[in-house]
C-alpha cells in the first residue's frame, strides 16, 4: 500500500475509499441517524453534533474583483467522528478538517488542515457562532453576518458575509433524502449572501464584491453503498432565482435531487428525476477526465442551460480529492455558481 | 685403541649400501687421510665416526664407547666432549662473534683454558678479527676460527671434512699447515677425508675408499 | 618473455606453501577484523538514518519549552495564530529493565511517517479509527512486539519492519496516557508549509525556543565516539594483520633475490619484474580480501547483537541486531585490503628494484640492522613527541585518539631498540655458552621477528590498557551504583495519581519514601533532566559527589543551589561556584558535582519545592523506598497487591544492582572480542614469523648439534627463545597498556562520555595476560621446534655438506 493511499486511509473514515465515495455509504452503527420531520432548533443546529458521523459547514462565493476579473472562493470545515461521542484533548473522536481554496480565471489555489476536536483547535459553536481549524475562521454574532478567513503559503482571503434573505432548507423541510434506499441527511443553506472583502494572491491584494452561498449538512450516512460520487449545482440566476440540484452517480442509476429557490427564499423541492443531467465536454484533470461543461435541464421550469467551468482545472488536490469550482451559466437562463464533483 | 670401525655398513633410505662392512683403527697421535671419488661414502663414514648419524651394521668404537648402542643423547656427549669437527662449509654459529665462536666448544665441554684459546688465536692470526661475525670473515679466515673452535677443546679426534675444500690453494697450505701442528701438538688424532693425494700424503696414514669398502 | 618469468617467479610459491597461507592469513585477518568493524559502523548509521527518516527525527525546526514541556494550550494558541505545528510527546517506558521511547505523534498532523506505511504486509489495513482513538495502537519492531507479548495493560501492537528497535511509535493521545503526562508536548515540529501573514513567535508564545534541525542533540552524534572507538580497534587489528604481510612479504622476496638476479642477468628488464611482483601482489591482496571480507561478515555478525546493546543502553541509540550486505562495504574492504598489502610489501618491493645486479646474495645483514634499529627508535620519538604536541594544540577527542595512536606506534617502533639493548645487557652477563648463544642468537633474529614482536606489544598494550580502563571503570561503577542506589525498592507508579496514593499509602510502612520526579528541559550543550529530591539523609550520607563547595547539601535543599552531574560539568564548564541557568528566569548556583556513569545527557538535582517553581506539574517517575532489607520483600508484595502493578514495577535494590551490571558488563563484550582477536592476530604473527624464519634456521643450530647438542636440547632452547622474547616484549607492554590505561580513562572517556575514572591496577590480570602470552609464544615456537627435534640427522648433515 502506498504513503498517500495510508494517510488518506489514516485520515478519515470519510475517506475510506473501500465503500463509496469518501466513506459516506459506510456503516453507522452507533451514531444518530436523520429522521424526516425534525424541527430545526437555531442558534443550536449551526453548530456541531457529534453523535452524528459527518458535518459540515460549507460556504463557496462567486466574486468579481476590482480589477473586473472572476473569482471563486470555497471554505469549507468537516467534521468527521471516529466514535458517536466527543472527549477533551488527544482523546476527541472527533476530526475535523478544513478546505479552503481560490480560483481565478487561470490559477487554482487550495490548502487542508486536518485537527482533532477536543484540543479546540478546530470546533464549531452556535452562539456566538464560529466555525474555526486553525487561524482559518467563519464567524459572527450570528450567520447573518460572518467573517470568512483563510490562509495558505501562497494564498490568503478576507470576506464578509451578509445574508439578504432567509435560511432554504432542502429535501422535505431539511430531511434530504439521497438515495432511492433512504440514505438521507439534514440539509439547509444559506444561499443568499452579499459578500465583500479582499483576496491575497501573489501577485498583490484585490478588493472583491459578489454573492456567496452557505450550505450546512450532516449525517450518519449519507450515500448508499453503492453511490460512488456525485455532481453538485448551486446555481444563482440573473433573474434572483437560484437553483440547488445533484446527482448521485450509482451503480444502480443515478439519484437526483434539487431545491428551486424565488428572490424571496421561497423553496420547491424537485424529486428524483426531474432535473437532468449530461457532460457535454471533459477536461484531462489530474489524470482523470472531468466533465467541466454540461447540460442542466429542468422541463418543468423551461429551464435548459449549458453550465461552464470558470477555471477547468479547479482540482481539490487534498487528501481525498475532487474538483470544485465556480462556473458560469448561459442558455434559457444567465448566472454564476458553484459545481462540485466527486468520485472521478 | 681410540677409535675403531668395524665391518660397518649404512644404508640410506632405498639405495644400495653406501658403506658395505668398512673397517679401520686410528690410535691416539695417528692421522689417517680418507680418500676416494666423489659420492663413495667418505662423509658418510666421517659422520658416523662423528656420532653425527647412525648405521645399520657393524660397530665402532670411540674411545671405548660403542656407538652402535647410542641414542641422542649418548651421541650428543661424544660430540660435545671426545670429537671435535672442521668442515667444508665451516658451520660456524653466526650469531656469536669470533672470540665467542672460538671458546664455543671448550666451554660446552667443560674444557675453556683462556691461556690455550689465545695462544691457537695467535697462531691462528685470529687476534684482529675476535669481534668480528663469520659472516665478515673471509672464507679461510671462517676455516680458521673453526680449527681453532675445534683445537680449543682438545679433542681427542678431529675430524676434518675436505677442510679446504672451499679454499683457494694459499688458504689451503695455510689451514692444512696449521691443522697438521696442532693436531701433533696436542696429540690428537685426526680423521681427514679429501680427494687431494697431494694432502693424503702429509698425513701418517691413507686409506681409500671403493665401492663401500677400504681398499 | 613474461610467460617463463611468471613461471619462474611463481615457482617460489610452489616451494613456499605456508608462505602462502601466512600471506593470505595476514591479509584476511587485517582485512576482515576492520571490515567487520566498518560493517557494524555502518550497520549502526544505517540504524540511526532510517530511524531518522522513518520517524521524521531531526529534520524540521522544533519549539521546546524552557520549563520542559509544552502545555496544549499553547499549541492551540500557536494552531490558531496560523503556526503550522505537530505536536510530539516524547518518552521514555520500561519493559522489563530496558528503556523504550515512546514516541507519540499527533497522527493527523506529523508530517513524516513512512514507518506507519509500511507495516507488515501480512497485516490487514489498520483502522484509523483504532489508530487514534483509546486505547490505540503501538506500532513496534517485530522484535520487540514479541517481547511485549504478555503486556496487555498496553495497547494491541502492530509489528512494522520499519520502526527502530526500542521505539514505539503511536499516537500522542495514547503516548500521553501511556506515559501519564496528559496534556503535555514534548516538542512542537514547524512543519514546512506555513501560511503567509502568520505573526511572529513571540507575539504568541514567546517562552518557547526554536531549534533548527542542526541544533538538536541526535543519537547519532552522541554514539559517534564510540565508533570512533570501534574504528580505532579495527584499525589496530588492521595494522597488526599488515605485520605479518610486511614480514612474509618481506621474506619472500628476499628468498627470490637469487632469482631475480639470475634472471635479470638473462636480460628481463627490472622494470618488467617489479610489474610483475606487483600484479602477483595484487592477486594476493584480492585472494586475502574476499577471505577478509567473507570473515569480517561473520564477525560483525557475530558481534552487532552486542553491539547494538551496547549502543542502546550507553546512548539510547537504536540499532538493529541483524546485518545487511552493502556493496560499498565490500569494496572498501578489498580497497584496504590492496591498499594495505602494497603498503606494507612497498618497503620489500622498493629494496628489490634497487638491488644492483652485482653483489653478495645475503639473506639479511646481521651486523648492518643496528642502524635500522636506531632509525626505527628515532622515528617513534619523534612520532611520540608529535602526537604528544599535536593533542596539546588540540585536546578534541579525534586528537585524544592520535595521541593514542603516535604513542602506540612510536612505541612499537621503539621496540626492536630497546629491545636489543636489554638482550646485550643479559647476554653480558651470562656465563655459560649455551646461555650465552641464546641471548645473542635471539639478537640475531630480532630484525626477523620486530614486525612480530611489535604486533605482539600492540596487542598487549591495548589489552592492558582496555583491560585497565574497563575494570577501572567496572570498580568504580559498582562503588558508585553502591551510592547511588540506596533505597531496598524502587516503585514505578502507573499513573500520576497512583503515585501520590502510593506515597501516603507507603509513609507510615517505611523508614523514608523518596520520591524521584524528573523533566527534561533544555540547555545550552542539548537536553538537560532536571530532577527534584527531598531531604533525606540518604542522599547526604550517600550521593556520589566528585566536587563540592560548602554545605553542599543544607544548600540544595534550601532550594538555593543546584547539583550537576559531571557530563554537565565537563560539557558546560560549570564547577561549584559557577552557576546553572534553568529555564530563563532560574539562575541557581552550583553547590557540588556527582558522578554519573552510563547517562549520555546532561543532569542536575534541585530540591523538590524548586523543581515544583522551575517545572511545574514535573510527574514522579520512580519512588525510591528506605526499610529494613528483611521487610522489603513483604512490603513489596503487599504494595504489588495493594495496587495492582504490573511486574517490574517494584524492583528490588540488589535486582536493580545486577541488571545495571548486567548492562555494564554487555557494554564492554565487544571490547574484549575485540581485545582477544587482536590477541589473536599477534600470536598468529610469531608463529608465521617464526615459521617463515624456520628455514633460515637450519644452518643457525646445525653447528650447535654438532658441537653436541641433542635436537631436544636445541628445540628447547627454540620454545624458550620464543617465549622470553614474548615475555620480554609483555614486560615492556605494561607501562606502554599503563600509559593508554590512563589516556584511556582520562583523555577519551572524558572527551567521549563526559566523565573521568580513577585509575586502578589489577596486576592478577596481568599475570593472566602473560601467562596467555607465554602460551602464545610457546605454541607458536613449539611448531618449529617439534619439526627440529623431528629433524632426521641426515637433514642436519646436509648443512654440513658441500654439496648444500
Ligand atoms: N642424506 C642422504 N640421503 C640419501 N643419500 C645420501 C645422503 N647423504 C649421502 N647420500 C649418498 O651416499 C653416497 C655417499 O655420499 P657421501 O658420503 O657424501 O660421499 P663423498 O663424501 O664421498 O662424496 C652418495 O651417493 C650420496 O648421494
Ligand atoms: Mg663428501
Amino acid at each position: 500500500m502506498n504513503v498517500k493511499a495510508l494517510v488518506i486511509f489514516l485520515v478519515l473514515p470519510l475517506t475510506a475509499l473501500a465503500q463509496g465515495y469518501a466513506g459516506l455509504g459506510g456503516d453507522a452503527t452507533g451514531f444518530e441517524r436523520p429522521r424526516p420531520g425534525y424541527q430545526f432548533q437555531f442558534p443550536r443546529d449551526h453548530g456541531a453534533h457529534p453523535q452524528f458521523r459527518i458535518e459540515w459547514w460549507y460556504l463557496t462565493a462567486n466574486l468579481t474583483g476590482a480589477d473586473g476579473r472572476d473569482y471563486g472562493v470555497q471554505w469549507t470545515l468537516f467534521r468527521s467522528a471516529l466514535k458517536p461521542s466527543d472527549q477533551a484533548g488527544w482523546q476527541s473522536p472527533q476530526i475535523w478538517m478544513g478546505h479552503a481554496a481560490l480560483t481565478t480565471p487561470d490559477r487554482h489555489f487550495f490548502a487542508e488542515r486536518l485537527s482533532r476536536g477536543g484540543t479546540g483547535q478546530a470546533g464549531v459553536t452556535a452562539q456566538p457562532f464560529e466555525a474555526w481549524i486553525d487561524e482559518w475562521h467563519m464567524r459572527g454574532a450570528d450567520t447573518d453576518a460572518l467573517t470568512l478567513a483563510a490562509s495558505a503559503e501562497n494564498f490568503a482571503y478576507r470576506l464578509n458575509l451578509t445574508a439578504t434573505g432567509p435560511l432554504v432548507f432542502h429535501g422535505d423541510r431539511g430531511y434530504s433524502v439521497k438515495s432511492a434506499d433512504g440514505q438521507a441527511s439534514y440539509y439547509y443553506s444559506q444561499p443568499a449572501y452579499s459578500v465583500q472583502g479582499v483576496l491575497s494572491l501573489p501577485q498583490g491584494d484585490v478588493a472583491v464584491t459578489g454573492q456567496g452561498w452557505l450550505d450546512r449538512e450532516w449525517s450518519s450516512q449519507p450515500l448508499a453503498a453503492d453511490q460512488s460520487g456525485w455532481d453538485w449545482f448551486s446555481l444563482s440566476l440573473e433573474d434572483g432565482d437560484k437553483l440547488m440540484a445533484f446527482r448521485l452517480r450509482g451503480a444502480r442509476g443515478d439519484f437526483t435531487s434539487a431545491t428551486w429557490i424565488e428572490p424571496d427564499g421561497q423553496s420547491t423541492a424537485l424529486n428524483d428525476g426531474a432535473v437532468s443531467f449530461t457532460p457535454l465536454q471533459t477536461a484531462s484533470v489530474a489524470t482523470r477526465d472531468i466533465p467541466v461543461r454540461w447540460r442542466v435541464e429542468i422541463p418543468d421550469r423551461a429551464l435548459d442551460i449549458e453550465v461552464q467551468a470558470l477555471m477547468p482545472d479547479a482540482w481539490m488536490g487534498t487528501r481525498f480529492e475532487y474538483w470544485e469550482g465556480p462556473v458560469t451559466v448561459t442558455g434559457s437562463h444567465a448566472g454564476r455558481g458553484y459545481l462540485e464533483m466527486t468520485g472521478y | 685403541m681410540l677409535l675403531k670401525v668395524d665391518d660397518v655398513r649404512k644404508t640410506y633410505a632405498r639405495t644400495r649400501p653406501v658403506l658395505n662392512g668398512v673397517s679401520l683403527a686410528l690410535d691416539t697421535g695417528q692421522t689417517l687421510a680418507l680418500t676416494g671419488e666423489s659420492g663413495s661414502g667418505k662423509s658418510t663414514l666421517l659422520n658416523l665416526v662423528g656420532a653425527l648419524d647412525g648405521f645399520e651394521g657393524g660397530e665402532i668404537t670411540l674411545d671405548g664407547t660403542k656407538l652402535s648402542g647410542l641414542g641422542d643423547a649418548g651421541r650428543a656427549v661424544l660430540r660435545r666432549d671426545t670429537v671435535s669437527l672442521v668442515f667444508q662449509q665451516f658451520n660456524l654459529i653466526p650469531s656469536l662473534t669470533v672470540a665467542g665462536n672460538l671458546s664455543f666448544h671448550a666451554r660446552l665441554a667443560g674444557r675453556d683454558d683462556p691461556a690455550w684459546t689465545a695462544t691457537l688465536t695467535q697462531r691462528l692470526g685470529l687476534a684482529d678479527l675476535l669481534e668480528r661475525y663469520p659472516e665478515n670473515l673471509s672464507g679461510g679466515q671462517q676455516q680458521r676460527v673453526a680449527i681453532g673452535r675445534a683445537m680449543a677443546m682438545r679433542p681427542r679426534l678431529l675430524l676434518a671434512d675436505e677442510p679446504t675444500g672451499n679454499l683457494d690453494e694459499t688458504a689451503s697450505a695455510v689451514v692444512l699447515d696449521l691443522m697438521l701442528s696442532l693436531v701433533a701438538e696436542t696429540g690428537a688424532a685426526l680423521l681427514l677425508v679429501t680427494h687431494s693425494q697431494d694432502i693424503a700424503a702429509r698425513l701418517d696414514r691413507q686409506a681409500r675408499l671403493v665401492g663401500g669398502r677400504i681398499a | 618473455m613474461t610467460g617463463p618469468v611468471l613461471q619462474a617467479l611463481l615457482s617460489h610459491w610452489r616451494t613456499h606453501r605456508l608462505q602462502v597461507v601466512t600471506l593470505l592469513v595476514g591479509i584476511a585477518l587485517a582485512t576482515g577484523l576492520w571490515s567487520a568493524v566498518q560493517a557494524i559502523n555502518a550497520e549502526a548509521r544505517a540504524s540511526y538514518a532510517r530511524a531518522s527518516q522513518q520517524l521524521g527525527l531531526g529534520q524540521f525546526e522544533e519549539l521546546r519549552a524552557r520549563s520542559g514541556f509544552i502545555a496544549l494550550s499553547r499549541y492551540v494558541d500557536l494552531r490558531r495564530a496560523g503556526w503550522q505545528v505537530a505536536a510530539v510527546l516524547d518518552g521514555r517506558l520500561y519493559v522489563g529493565n530496558r528503556a523504550v521511547r515512546v514516541l507519540g505523534v499527533d497522527m493527523l498532523a506529523y508530517p513524516a511517517l513512512p514507518a506507519l506505511t509500511e507495516t507488515a504486509p501480512d497485516q490487514a489495513p489498520q483502522d484509523p479509527a483504532q489508530m487514534l482513538t483509546a486505547p490505540g495502537r503501538l506500532v513496534v519492531a517485530p522484535a520487540l512486539a514479541r517481547l511485549l507479548q504478555d503486556r496487555d495493560d498496553l495497547p494491541p501492537r502492530i509489528p512494522s519492519d520499519a520502526i527502530p528497535a526500542d521505539v514505539i511509535l503511536t499516537d500522542i493521545g495514547v503516548a500521553e496516557v501511556l506515559l501519564d503526562r496528559q496534556g503535555q508536548i514534548s516538542r512542537l515540529i514547524v512543519l514546512p508549509q506555513q501560511p503567509i501573514g502568520r505573526p511572529p513567535l513571540d507575539k504568541i508564545a514567546p517562552e518557547l525556543v526554536r531549534h533548527s534541525p542542526d541544533r538538536q542533540v541526535d543519537t547519532a552524534r552522541l554514539a559517534d565516539s564510540f565508533h570512533l572507538n570501534l574504528s580505532a580497534f579495527g584499525l589496530l587489528a588492521f595494522a597488526v594483520g599488515l605485520f605479518i604481510v610486511h614480514g612474509t612479504v618481506g621474506l619472500a622476496f628476499a628468498q627470490r633475490r637469487g632469482m631475480i638476479r639470475t634472471l635479470r642477468a638473462m636480460g628481463v628488464p627490472m622494470r618488467r619484474l617489479v610489474w610483475i611482483t606487483l600484479a602477483e601482489l595484487t592477486a594476493f591482496a584480492l585472494a586475502g580480501g574476499l577471505i577478509g571480507l567473507v570473515l569480517g561478515y561473520l564477525i560483525a555478525g557475530a558481534l552487532l547483537p552486542d553491539v547494538a546493546v551496547t549502543l542502546r543502553g550507553l546512548y539510547g541509540a537504536p540499532v538493529e541486531g541483524h546485518l545487511t550486505l552493502r556493496p560499498l562495504w565490500a569494496l572498501t574492504g578489498i580497497g584496504m585490503a590492496l591498499a594495505g598489502t602494497l603498503g606494507a610489501s612497498g618497503h620489500a618491493l622498493w629494496r628489490l628494484s634497487r638491488m644492483p645486479l652485482l653483489s653478495g646474495p645475503g639473506l639479511r645483514a646481521w651486523g648492518g640492522n643496528a642502524r635500522a634499529r636506531s632509525m626505527a627508535a628515532a622515528a617513534g620519538v619523534i612520532l611520540i613527541l608529535g602526537g604528544i604536541a599535536s593533542f596539546a594544540g588540540t585536546k578534541g577527542l579525534i586528537a585524544g585518539f592520535g595521541l593514542l595512536a603516535a604513542i602506540l606506534t612510536g612505541a612499537a617502533l621503539l621496540l626492536p631498540l630497546v629491545l636489543s639493548w636489554v638482550l646485550s645487557a643479559l647476554s653480558r652477563r651470562a656465563r655459560h655458552p649455551v646461555t650465552q648463544w641464546v641471548w645473542a642468537d635471539m639478537q640475531a633474529q630480532l630484525p626477523g621477528l620486530s614486525l612480530a614482536l611489535m604486533a605482539l606489544l600492540l596487542a598487549l598494550a591495548a589489552n592492558i590498557g582496555v583491560g585497565t580502563m574497563v575494570s577501572s571503570f567496572r570498580l568504580t561503577f559498582t562503588g558508585w551504583l553502591d551510592q547511588r542506589l540506596t533505597s531496598e525498592l524502587y516503585v514505578t507508579p502507573t499513573s500520576q495519581d497512583q503515585g501520590a496514593q502510593m506515597m501516603e499509602w507507603l509513609g507510615p510502612r517505611a523508614d523514608a519514601v523518596l520520591p524521584i520526579r524528573s523533566t527534561e528541559l533544555p540547555h545550552r550543550t542539548g537536553p538537560l533532566f532536571l530532577y527534584g529530591i527531598v531531604d533525606d539523609a540518604t542522599y547526604r550520607n550517600k550521593w556520589p559527589l566528585i566536587a563540592s563547595g560548602p554545605d553542599v547539601w543544607d544548600r540544595v535543599h534550601a532550594g538555593r543551589a543546584v547539583l550537576i552531574n559531571e557530563q554537565l560539568a565537563r560539557r558546560a564548564d560549570l564547577w561549584p561556584g559557577d552557576s546553572l541557568t534553568l529555564s530563563g528566569d532560574h539562575d541557581l548556583p552550583i553547590a557540588g558535582v556527582y558522578s554519573d556513569y552510563g547517562n549520555p545527557t546532561g543532569q542536575a538535582i534541585v530540591s523538590m519545592q524548586r523543581l515544583d517553581q522551575i517545572a511545574p506539574g514535573t510527574p514522579t517517575r520512580r519512588i525510591g523506598v528506605r526499610i529494613d532489607p528483611a521487610q522489603a520483600a513483604n512490603l513489596s508484595r503487599d504494595l504489588q497487591d495493594r495496587f495492582e502493578l504490573p511486574p517490574g514495577a517494584v524492583v528490588h535494590l540488589s535486582t536493580m544492582k545486577a541488571q545495571s551490571l548486567a548492562i555494564f558488563d554487555q557494554t564492554f563484550v565487544v571490547t574484549s572480542a575485540l581485545n582477544v582477536l587482536t590477541l589473536g592476530v599477534a600470536g598468529f604473527a610469531i608463529l608465521t614469523s617464526l615459521l617463515t624464519l624456520w628455514t633460515q634456521r637450519l644452518p643457525q643450530v646445525a653447528p650447535l648439534w654438532g658441537l653436541g647438542l641433542t635436537r631436544s636440547h636445541i628445540a628447547g632452547l627454540e620454545v624458550l627463545r620464543s617465549v622470553l622474547l614474548a615475555t620480554l616484549t609483555a614486560a615492556l607492554a605494561l607501562p606502554l597498556g599503563l600509559v593508554l590505561a590512563w589516556l584511556l580513562l582520562n583523555v577519551i572517556n572524558v572527551r567521549a562520555f563526559g566523565w573521568s575514572i580513577p585509575m586502578t591496577v589489577f596486576p592478577a590480570d596481568w599475570l593472566r595476560l602473560l601467562v596467555l602470552t607465554v602460551l602464545a609464544a610457546g605454541a607458536a615456537a613449539a611448531i618449529p621446534a617439534w619439526r627440529l627435534r623431528r629433524l632426521p640427522p641426515a637433514d642436519l648433515l646436509r648443512v654440513f655438506a658441500s654439496e648444500r
